[in-house]
């Protein structure tokens, strides 16, 4: 008998608090498999953020420290300069990265910081209830845009890979989704590409991947994976961003 | 039967992920509940598995483990 797939060896044996369906236990899982197969669990630092992903120490057996909101970017910054033999990767969801931390993960990205940030777009706040995120795309309806956001009241959905792309820091930019089996796979593929990126220096590496939220888009989890699909990637479109050198 | 999967149903809750990612239809929705009250999804020993690992890629709870049978194991 041989093991096909079995858990990764650097998540512990807590259960996921996150709802039937969510993309945040398959990113978790894809981080942990990663690390394993680069053999990096005793060199890996995570910087956990406020929001769903907040409970990571409790699934990641790898050493992981708890930012305030928003401020994974700076945090993993602090963390790199200090100990630069260490892969230093943050996990920040669109609430923290798009929104409250807006200045400390377009500055570490300015600055060419060595870190990796997983980005984990949803196009909502979800661990508050769903409330409308500055990735919400436009017509999309939130606790807080019932009649779906409006580009006149509240803008546009920000497109932050290509925000960043235009930063000379910025060395690995690639949009991702976890919504069917061939879509995880370039995502695993994706995230070990990032990590490669900050082991040979090359600049600030950022994967943003799209992500079902069933439970805030009163979707069942099949429907909200289809939807990534059909209506999130025409707004945010699939694919590599910006690679400055192959790794 | 190739293969077969061990869904930990304690992990398990029931967004039927796996069921419809299934290239075989293994997998199934049971009426068991666990102890969180999710319906648990089971696998069917009399359907056609291959060990593909979908299933366990699809998961977003980590709940599968998958087995293939080898040659040397069926004698």
């Amino acid at each position: 008998m041989k093991t096909v797939y079995c858990r990764p060896k650097c998540m512990k044996e807590a259960h996921f608090h996150y709802c039937p369906g969510c993309g945040h236990g398959v990113i978790t899982r894809l981080i942990a498999e990663v690390v394993d197969e680069m053999e990096l669990r005793d060199k890996t630092i995570c910087v956990a953020p406020a929001g769903c992903g907040m409970l990571l120490y409790n699934y990641f057996d790898i050493d992981t420290i708890e930012s305030a909101h928003g401020r994974g970017a700076a945090v993993a910054t602090g963390i790199k300069r200090v100990r630069p033999e260490n892969l230093v990767f943050s996990y920040q969801g669109d609430g923290d990265l798009a929104a409250i931390g807006t200045a400390e993960g377009f500055h570490a990205a300015n600055r060419g910081e060595l870190i990796s940030v997983i980005f984990v777009n949803n196009g909502v706040y979800g661990m508050t209830g769903g409330q409308m995120a500055p990735t919400t795309m436009l017509e999309q309806v939130t606790t807080t845009s019932p009649a779906g956001r409006d580009s006149v009241l509240q803008g546009h959905p920000v497109k932050i890979c290509e925000v960043y792309a235009t930063l000379d820091g910025t060395s690995y930019l690639e949009r991702v989704a976890v919504n069917k089996p061939a879509a995880i796979i370039k995502t695993k593929k994706a995230i070990a590409k990032a990590f490669r990126h900050q082991q040979q220096k090359t600049g600030f590496s950022l994967v943003e991947i799209l992500s079902p939220c069933p439970t805030n888009w009163k979707m069942s989890p099949l429907d909200s994976c289809r939807w990534v699909d059909d209506v999130m990637t025409k707004v945010f479109p699939l694919g590599l961003i910006k690679e400055t050198k192959k790794c | 039967m190739k293969g077969f999967i061990r869904i930990d149903p304690e992990r398990c809750k029931g967004c039927s992920l796996c069921m419809e990612y299934c290239p075989g239809h293994a997998i199934s929705l049971t009426n068991r509940l666990n102890l969180k009250g999710y319906f648990v999804a089971d696998f069917e020993d009399k359907k056609e598995c291959t060990g593909c690992a979908v299933c366990a890629v699809m998961c977003p709870e980590v709940a599968i483990e998958v087995y293939q049978i080898e040659k040397t194991d069926e004698r």
